[in-house]
């Protein structure tokens, strides 16, 4: 199903996942953060910024015990847990984090 | 006539069957996996050096790329992109696809 | 089995996966690697070795867009953070190829075939790819 931004349509998979991850921008990971009932703070983009990086880099986005682990060596161990993580993403931080970053959804999560 | 080869020599006998078959003049075109059977200092290469006084061997540039082997790729080897491939198949008749 | 450990409950089983195909040509090579990520979330005693073609899976600088398929040769670099740290690499496969660790993308251990057979038959499971 596809989700109008700016006069732009872009496609998602029946989860809301972005079909394409070149069609990203701040714009629509806001406008998928809103899908989620999450309202983007700093420390959220961090997060997002973060797994877009980390994408980049290993064309994986990772399952959550890589993230808070990755997160902790990056940003250090007040940010590198799951309670912190699962503040600002509820319904999981891979999985939330993800979609709001565009990226596909994490190897291994159900 | 034109040969194309798609798989690794040292998974099957495409690329030795190919070379066994192939007339003076031919042209074997070495593609997907295929282009392990361009590289240089590999068993297979003296095979396929033997034969490239008289057959024109090529290979798909971008498979190559894709396996990170370009740089290994036997000297006198011509390499070719998509749009060659569709050269040699329109001026050297008929296709012979050995999987 | 004698040298099993017991981890939060949970056995600890030995599981290799062996991986024989070049990539991208067959979906083998991103299948494997799949397995092993998704499987890591199991915390098991994980050996990937890589032999015959396979060893074409860890070359360096590769780059797929003009085949336009996805490059998965730098999620080996994020078998680190998955805690999966035995990666081995045949020596004859090497050899037969003309090919040295300084081709790797990744840091290996090289072994002959004797000894991958050696290691081969302490395992728990063995999946081939």
């Amino acid at each position: 199903m596809p989700i109008e931004i700016n006069g732009k349509s872009v496609e998602t998979d029946e989860e809301g996942y972005l079909i394409n991850l070149a069609d990203w921008d701040e714009d629509i990971a806001g406008e998928l953060a809103k899908s989620e009932n999450v309202e983007m703070s700093d420390s959220h983009w961090e997060v997002v910024n973060f797994l877009r990086e980390y994408y980049n880099e290993y064309q994986i986005a990772p399952a959550v015990r890589v993230l808070t682990k990755a997160i902790g060596k990056k940003l250090g161990p007040e940010k590198g847990n799951s309670k912190y993580l699962y503040e600002l993403f509820p319904y999981g931080p891979a999985k939330q984090a993800c979609k709001i970053a565009g990226l596909p959804k994490p190897t291994g999560c159900i | 006539m034109l040969h194309t080869v798609n798989k690794s020599p040292f998974e099957r006998n495409a690329l030795k069957s190919c070379l066994e078959h192939a007339r003076d003049g031919d042209v074997v075109l070495l593609i997907e996996d295929g282009v392990i059977g361009a590289l240089d200092n590999t068993e297979f290469t003296a095979m396929v050096k033997a034969k490239m006084g008289t057959v024109k061997i090529c290979a798909l540039a971008p498979d190559l790329e894709a396996r990170g082997v370009s740089s290994k790729a036997l000297a006198g080897i011509e390499l070719v992109d998509f749009g060659g491939f569709v050269d040699l198949a329109a001026e050297n008749g008929p296709v012979q696809a050995w999987l | 089995m004698s040298d099993e450990m017991m981890d939060e409950g949970g056995v600890v089983k030995k599981f290799m996966y062996v991986n024989r195909k070049a990539p991208h040509g067959t979906i083998y090579a991103l299948e494997s690697l799949e397995v092993v990520l998704i499987a890591a979330a199991f915390d098991q005693d994980v050996s990937l070795v890589f032999v015959d073609d396979g060893v074409y899976q860890l070359m360096k600088e590769q780059k797929t867009d003009g085949i336009e398929v996805k490059n998965f040769s730098p999620t080996y670099r994020a078998l680190e953070m998955y805690d999966i740290e035995k990666l081995y690499v045949e020596k004859e496969s090497l050899d037969a190829r003309g090919l040295t660790t300084d081709d790797l993308l990744v840091p290996v251990e090289v072994m002959s075939a004797a000894e991958m057979a050696d290691l081969m038959a302490q395992q728990d499971v063995v999946l081939s790819f």
